[in-house]
């Protein structure tokens, strides 16, 4: 078995499993930290429910997106390391920033706060999460300027054989890793606020604990509107951005074969890679993609077949990941402006309930889609136009891979199905009616 | 030259705290199923490590991140040419992080005996593996000219490996039951107390019988005869070891705690200097050896980065300091009451 192939799936499972659990935690950490500020500032033990109560699907979630954090890190090593030895002078760098200002707060602190209520005044409590959220975050922009340089290398020279740092600001401030980070973490936020909204949502259609979950879906809707309309203005700057740094990838996203003027976008299409063209188009709307790529209708967009076939990426998934985060992406704001219209009568609106109980996977599915965009857009490249990723592998034997890779589906299987089925269990049983252990009020 | 070196030291250093940090709730987590004899013994021993062993894996997470950023090929070659057994580690330390959220979530005699099977394996192994590895290190891979790995799983699990190992591992349950000791109270305290006193005789042994081999199967004493001031390292260690049994009989657990930290940061500085500026010898060529000179990234890179340690670690280890200082105290009814607390 070809170990590069395998490797690739192995990092695509280990990656994407990853990413079904750092959104959440990135947007969830934000919501809890606000609760329970709430509650510091008032005094109201609802905030404390509250806290205590998301706090705990919270902390499942985090536990997984710890240990599935740590199996990438030695991914790099273990199945990419042609690719370590040669990017390591900036990417690894990268990583060991992250891990140094970012993971230890958060992990040091997530034990105070799980461990420290009685032991912190309930303001202090509260600032341990907000430190929590905060490197969060801290690390996701860390990660992502790593890949936002795979995805555009700068600040690099070439010598001794490898990309070597040649200007730390220039990849810091990286435009792609930029957006990247503006459009990832408040993706994020969308995550987290669906969740509490659609949970909150379930309850509401029982009617039960009526007035703590209008109160905890209202918290949530607010940062999910915000951020869902800024997750598709920012989203149209970043599509500009990859039209001028990888055009390959806009093509394939567009599935635009050929070079031309006013390019049209296609509302579906069934690509046909070996003919290069598509065997069905659906809706073509002319001048869109200039428009979307240079906001001039009569821009010229290269096509696929300016670029050499070992040059293309996968056209079909790219394709069709980007169609999907799309056509969510509009969805979002539609839903969350119609719930502020409908915030104060929530109860009697079952019809919309039902839909936010339903939108609970859906940002689930529009982070993961984004991200096969991203990556699989990117191919043939494992560093945009400096690797190939076929070149990148270790050189261990097929036979290894293979059996890490079976391990890694049956444990990640596993564990996801008892994380997933322990997340449902608290969320449907609803909060504890008092709370056991309030923090020192102060 | 110098900053490869001072980075080199560096290193060394991140290792030697990881082990003096997760290798006591590693080792709590081997002595989980003999000393946790109740539900309730076994929650006191998680929550002697549950709100510190998560920022201690960091020590790993960093130590690997700047082996990647400061030596880009060691962490190349040495990831892929152990890739069988750092895979094992990494298993079980996702099970043993999972497990102390997973277990207290269902109460299910069969669920709760899961995740302490989990605990077990997931803290044994990687104390053993580390071992192993490390030791494996200090004897010298079978690397070729082109640094690839001439062997497998098997080539590592030779007898001074596994010695190693073995070292590894009653290190940290001596570590482990001492933390154990400082954090519990009544019958469990008692069984931690007990215990310390017969592993950390055999520790002495295993400790003796490793330097005794290190003179025979590998090369460490080179540094320290060519600089004989540096047996300062092994005497720590040493006396670390000794100030152990001083304190533990004196029953005072904090300070025969710290002696503990004080001989594995010996042992493992004895590794490290007695190394340098190897990382991972061949041992088919001593030619085809990576070392801290011919593996390292560029001098900008080391140089930012050692601006980025300077600047950040001392305030890792203030906050660290503080948590640990926050959670010294013994485990209390009151704590284990605590819902999300496990
Ligand atoms: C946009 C955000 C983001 C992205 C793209 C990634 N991660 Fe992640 N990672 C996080 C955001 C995050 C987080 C939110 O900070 C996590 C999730 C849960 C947690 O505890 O921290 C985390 C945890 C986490 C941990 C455990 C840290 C700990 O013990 O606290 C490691 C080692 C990594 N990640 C490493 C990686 C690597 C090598 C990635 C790239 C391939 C990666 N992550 C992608
Ligand atoms: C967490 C969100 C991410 C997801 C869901 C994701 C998804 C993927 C997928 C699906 C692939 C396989 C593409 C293919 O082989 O066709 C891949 C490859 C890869 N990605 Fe990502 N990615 C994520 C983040 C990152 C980040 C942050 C980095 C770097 C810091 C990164 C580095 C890589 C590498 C090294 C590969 C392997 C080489 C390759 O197959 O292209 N990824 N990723
Ligand atoms: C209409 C709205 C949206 C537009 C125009 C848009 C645009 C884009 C573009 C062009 C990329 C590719 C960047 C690259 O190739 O690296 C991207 C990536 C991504 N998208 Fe979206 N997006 C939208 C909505 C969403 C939504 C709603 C989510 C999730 C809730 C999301 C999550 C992501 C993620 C995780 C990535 C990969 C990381 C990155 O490159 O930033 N997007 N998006």
């Amino acid at each position: 078995m070809d170990p590069v192939f395998l490797s690739r799936l192995q990092f695509a499972a280990a990656t994407m499993f990853h990413f079904l659990f750092v959104p959440l935690t990135l947007g969830l950490s934000v919501l809890v930290a606000y609760m329970e500020t709430r509650y510091a500032r008032t005094g109201d033990e609802t905030y404390m429910r509250m806290t205590k109560f998301w706090g705990k699907m919270f902390l499942i979630n985090f536990a997984l997106g710890v240990v599935t954090g740590i199996t990438l890190e030695f991914q790099f090593g273990t199945n990419w390391s042609r690719y370590s030895a040669f990017v390591g002078d900036i990417f690894g760098s990268l990583l060991a920033v992250e891990a140094t200002v970012a993971f230890f707060l958060e992990s040091t602190l997530i034990g105070v706060w799980i461990f420290g209520w009685k032991k912190l005044s309930a303001k202090a409590h509260a600032a341990v999460m907000w430190l929590v959220a905060g490197a969060s975050n801290v690390s996701a922009l860390w990660i992502l300027i790593a890949n936002g340089w795979m995805q555009h290398p700068v600040g690099y020279v070439m010598r001794n054989g490898r990309a070597e740092l040649g200007d730390f600001a220039a990849v810091v401030f990286n435009q792609f890793a930029i957006l990247e980070f503006l459009h990832t973490v408040p993706a994020a936020f969308i995550l987290g606020s669906f969740f509490v909204m659609g949970i909150s949502a379930y309850h509401l259609l029982k009617k039960q604990q009526v007035e703590f979950f209008t109160r905890s879906f209202r918290i949530a809707l607010v940062l999910g509107l915000v951020s869902s309309i800024w997750v598709a203005v920012e989203g149209d700057q970043h599509a500009v951005h990859v039209t001028k740094v990888q055009p390959a990838k806009l093509a394939a996203m567009e599935s635009h074969w050929e070079t031309s003027k006013a390019a049209p976008i296609i509302l579906f299409a069934v690509p046909d890679e070996k003919n290069e063209r598509n065997a069905i188009e659906i809706g073509k709307l002319p001048g869109l993609l200039s428009f979307l790529g240079y906001h001039d209708f009569n821009a010229e967009v290269k096509g696929l077949k300016d670029f050499p076939p070992k040059d293309r990426p996968p056209v079909l998934l790219t394709f069709l990941s980007f169609r999907t985060m799309v056509a969510l992406g509009t969805l979002f704001p539609l839903l969350t402006l119609i719930g502020l219209f409908l915030r104060n009568q929530l109860v009697q609106n079952r019809w919309y309930l039902m839909i936010m109980v339903a939108a609970i996977p859906l940002p689930y599915i529009a982070m993961e889609a984004g991200w096969v965009l991203a990556e699989v857009g990117r191919q043939p490249w494992i560093v945009y136009g400096l690797m190939r990723t076929a070149d990148a592998a270790s050189p261990v034997a097929g036979s290894q891979v293979i059996s890490t890779l079976i391990a890694f589906i049956l444990v990640y299987g596993l564990l996801g199905l008892m994380g997933f089925f322990l997340i449902a269990k608290f969320a449907l049983k609803g909060p504890e009616p008092v709370v056991e252990t309030l923090p020192r009020r102060r | 030259m110098i900053l490869q070196s001072i980075w080199f030291f560096l290193w060394g250093l991140l290792w030697a705290i990881f082990f003096i940090t997760d290798g006591f709730d590693l080792g709590i987590g081997t002595l989980y199923p003999f000393l946790g004899k109740s539900d309730h013994d076994k929650r006191v021993m998680i929550h002697a490590m549950g709100p510190l062993w998560d920022g201690n894996e960091v020590w790993l997470i960093t130590a690997g991140g700047v082996t990647f950023a400061a030596f880009p090929l060691v962490y190349a070659v040495m990831f892929s040419s152990l890739y069988t057994a750092l895979m094992l580690i990494l298993f079980a330390l996702i099970l043993r992080g999972v497990s102390f959220e997973f277990r207290g979530k269902v109460d299910h005699p069969a669920w709760r005996k899961l995740w302490d099977t989990c605990i077990f394996i997931g803290s044994f192994a990687p104390a053993l593996l580390f071992g192993v590895a490390f030791a494996n290190i200090f004897q010298g891979l079978p690397l070729n000219n082109e640094h690839l790995f001439q062997g497998n799983l098997f080539t590592l699990l030779n007898p001074y490996g596994l010695l190693g190992g073995v070292l590894f591992v009653l290190f940290f349950l001596v570590h482990g039951a001492l933390w154990l000791a400082i954090r519990s109270q009544g019958a469990l305290h008692d069984r931690a107390v007990a215990v310390a006193g017969p592993l950390w005789f055999v520790l002495l042994l295993i400790a003796v019988a490793f330097l005794a081999y290190s003179a025979v199967a590998t090369n460490l004493y080179a540094n320290f005869l060519a600089h004989p001031y540096l047996f300062v390292i092994i005497l720590l260690a040493v006396a670390g070891l000794l100030g152990i049994k001083h304190f533990l009989v004196k029953q005072q657990y904090f300070k025969a705690w710290f002696a503990s930290a004080l001989a594995i940061v010996g042992a493992t500085f004895f590794g490290i200097v007695g190394l340098f500026p190897n990382m991972l010898p061949s041992n088919i060529n001593a030619e085809y050896s990576l070392t801290a000179h011919n593996a390292s990234s560029s001098p900008l890179t080391l140089k930012i980065m050692l601006i980025v340690v300077l600047l950040f670690i001392p305030v890792v280890l203030a906050y660290q300091i503080w948590a640990y200082h926050m959670f010294r105290t013994k485990v209390t009814e009151e704590d284990l009451a605590l819902e999300e607390a496990y």
